[in-house]
């Protein structure tokens, strides 16, 4: 008996200490988190937009850690917990990074991935996130098809969709510049730039019909560097304008040489990712371009007076010597929206939450970010609308800044679709359910 | 006939640029039968060396005009740094092994040779616009063209005199053509083969170094800069025939008067056409349009 009654004792010690050592180890596991931040860290996307994209996740993580972003959001840490990032590199090819994601979530054990820059990132990555069941945000990417081709459940997108950028354009071009009856376009050769201009088109179409497209629109490939030729047929071309959503290195190449051979006073032009350049080329960036930064960021919101941005801006300048531009946002909006889902999922469970309540959380979640105002209210919640803003390049001389006049606000539901209807089927069925 | 103009002086300048990179690797190949994949990396470095000169110089109050002497400093440096420390510590000790063999060192060395720019530069891209908006730009055809992109018809053809000239009027051009013909017997006549090479070698560096410091104030230096012109020189000397530098001008011609009809006349061709081009001068011509005849050995 006494025995029996020892090996109970050994037994239910054990038992004790096991579980404990479980509990502290749960613990633990609630105050760190690890988070991957996935952007283009070389080749020719790394100064323009991931390296700004990379900073602008790292100012607002370690902000957040030491509790020290504005109010609202001034707690510290994700449901309390240090985010612990881990800063991978985009570049290589769809192949690399389907790879490198699953080394991440499958050998790194990463809480949530946030980032993406390329839409073909994204578009290779969807179908992996959904079969390892890992929290993901894209904070950048374009396409529209990562929702409209599948339903995700563990995809999240924070900022609006290509559509929007070409559909605003479109309507800031109609508005502010009604003399425009014709137009080319010259956009890179992969899905991005087919999409964009496809939608560009089809939205200026009904919003200005009879408006004539180029039949000889430049599709040059990706980081091509030297647009000698393009810039000449576009210069030949009969249209007024100028569709462009060249990015990266491209976009500031072939400012460059466009500038110099005349091309933006002789056309206008608009460039729907223009603003990431505008702080990098300075006085070299032409004034009167049409510019858009996807959405209400960078160079466009730059006086824009709320807590956050004002914080926002400093706090980036402080740091990293310049200006944050469009994709510092961007990465930086994608961070908070993950740390109020963890927040609020943590009343709501009323403890640390596990990733099924932190995905509850994020869905449909409606929250003031640094430069604007967030709804994911598409895609069954898990697709941003913002509302959208494009200007005029304005070099100001006496600041020695660049800057932007002319800037137009477009709400989100004007330039999105509405929930469940795909971009391209909404605009050529006329934009309906647009609320402008 | 403003089209016509203007497709010419697209294709010009743009086979100018071709010319001047793909005749560094076709001298190359042609003496050293090496098909060099590291001359990318001697572009990329000649365009990185030449925007950093440009910048330190200009900031030193240099007229924009005056910086356009640091593409030539550029083009020297890199290709004798460059090219003397890859062929006397690398290539070799590899000239007895099979010419696949070399192409795959070249391969890593121009891998190396990419991480090494980040490294030294850093990811964020470099801008060199002062000689190119010192030239300005001049009405042609009706439309805007840079003097600066005009002028590099001029260095092309400089490029291509001079080396005409140095291989048929000088005792170093004779000697090249006998290493050609036949290195071991050139070896046993008395000529300095290893000298012969590694002044080959280091030219053609000086080449691919000159090509990417002259475009450098067009673009935006951005890393990754010299992968594009690689494939495209192996285009240009595929087409022209490997070795051949009469070849690797017709190719650059042929290559660029595509292109620039392309993108003029069938701008969805334009990624197309240059792949086209050298296919069908495959089909009739395997061996390129100017392939040196190749002595037979008994």
């Amino acid at each position: 008996m006494s025995k029996t009654w020892q090996t109970t004792k050994h037994v239910a010690l054990a038992a004790v200490a096991v579980s404990a050592v479980a509990l502290a180890g749960a613990a633990q596991a609630k105050e760190r988190i690890s988070i991957a931040v996935p952007s283009f860290l070389s080749g020719p996307a790394a100064g323009p937009f991931g390296v700004p994209s990379r900073n602008g996740a790292e100012l607002v993580i370690e902000s957040i850690n030491r509790g020290k972003l504005p109010a609202p959001y001034n707690t510290k840490g994700f449901a309390g917990a240090i985010a612990d990032p881990i800063y991978v590199d985009e570049s290589g090819g769809n192949t690399k990074q389907v790879a490198e994601y699953r080394n991440l979530v499958q050998k790194r054990n990463v809480d949530a991935v946030i980032g993406y820059i390329s839409s073909g990132s994204c578009a290779a990555l969807a179908p992996v996130v959904e079969e390892l069941k890992r929290l993901t945000i894209f904070t950048v990417c374009g396409t529209p098809r990562v929702f409209e081709e599948a339903s995700r459940t563990y995809i999240f997108r924070t900022m609006a969709h290509a559509t929007a950028d070409n559909v605003a354009a479109a309507h800031y071009v109609t508005t502010k510049f009604p003399e425009v009856n014709s137009y080319t376009g010259i956009n890179q050769n992969y899905a991005w730039g087919q999409d964009s201009w496809r939608d560009f088109n089809l939205t200026m179409q009904n919003l200005k019909p009879g408006s004539k497209a180029s039949a000889k629109l430049q599709f040059p490939k990706i980081f091509a560097g030297q647009y000698g030729s393009e810039i000449s047929a576009l210069s030949l071309d009969k249209s007024d304008l100028v569709h462009s959503s060249f990015w990266d290195g491209d976009l500031e190449s072939f400012i460059f040489q466009g500038a110099v051979r005349g091309l933006f006073k002789k056309k206008k032009v608009v460039f729907t990712v223009g603003g990431t350049a505008s702080y990098r080329l300075g006085k070299k960036m032409p004034d009167g371009i049409i510019l858009g930064a996807r959405g209400p960021y960078g160079v466009l919101v730059r006086d824009r007076k709320t807590a956050l941005n004002e914080w926002f801006i400093k706090a980036y300048k402080d740091r990293y010597g310049v200006f944050p531009s469009g994709p510092a946002y961007q990465y930086g909006q994608g961070v908070l929206a993950a740390k109020i889902a963890y927040d609020n999922a943590a009343k709501a469970a009323g403890g640390f939450p596990n990733q099924d309540q932190v995905m509850k959380a994020l869905t449909g979640l409606k929250f003031e970010s640094f430069s604007t105002n967030v709804d994911m209210a598409l895609a069954g919640g898990h697709q941003a609308i913002t509302e959208h803003v494009y200007g005029l390049s304005k070099y100001n001389a006496d600041t020695g800044e660049p800057g932007a006049s002319d800037v137009v606000f477009f709400k989100g539901t004007c330039v999105m679709p509405p929930d469940g209807v795909k971009s391209v089927d909404w605009i050529k069925g006329g934009m309906k359910g647009a609320k402008c | 006939m403003d089209l016509l103009i203007t497709i010419l002086l697209d294709g010009l300048e743009f086979s100018s640029y071709l010319f001047i990179v793909a005749v560094g690797l076709t001298l190359i190949f042609g003496v050293m039968k090496i098909l060099n994949v590291a001359h990318g990396s001697f572009y990329a470095w000649g365009a990185y060396a030449a925007a950093y000169l440009i910048g330190v110089v200009s900031n030193h109050g240099f007229t924009d005009l005056a910086t356009m002497a640091m593409i030539p400093v550029a083009a020297i440096g890199v290709g004798v740094v460059l090219g003397a420390i890859i062929e006397r510590t690398l290539l070799r000790h590899m000239y007895h092994l099979d010419e696949v063999i070399i192409v795959l060192a070249t391969f890593a060395t121009f891998l190396i040779l990419e991480d090494t720019i980040l490294l030294v530069f850093g990811v964020d891209p470099y801008f060199a616009y002062q000689p190119m908006a010192a030239l300005g730009n001049v009405e042609i055809g009706g439309i805007g063209r840079l003097v600066y992109g005009l002028s590099m018809i001029l260095l092309a053809l400089a490029v291509a005199v001079s080396l005409w000239f140095a291989l048929n009027r000088t005792r170093w051009g004779r000697l090249l053509k006998a290493v050609i013909h036949d290195r071991e017997m050139a070896s046993y006549l008395g000529i300095n083969v290893s000298r012969v090479y590694i002044v080959t070698f280091v030219i053609g560096a000086m080449l691919g170094a000159l090509g990417g410091a002259y475009v450098a104030p067009t673009v935006s230096v951005a890393p990754g800069f010299g992968v594009e012109v690689i494939v495209l020189s192996f285009a240009v000397v595929v087409i022209g025939g490997m070795g051949s530098i009469p070849g690797a001008l017709i190719g650059a011609m042929v290559v660029g008067m595509a292109r620039a009809i392309a993108v003029h006349q069938f701008p969805e061709l334009e990624l197309f056409v240059v792949y086209a081009v050298m296919a069908v001068v495959l089909v009739f011509r395997p061996e390129g349009l100017f392939a040196p005849a190749k002595a037979r050995k008994i």
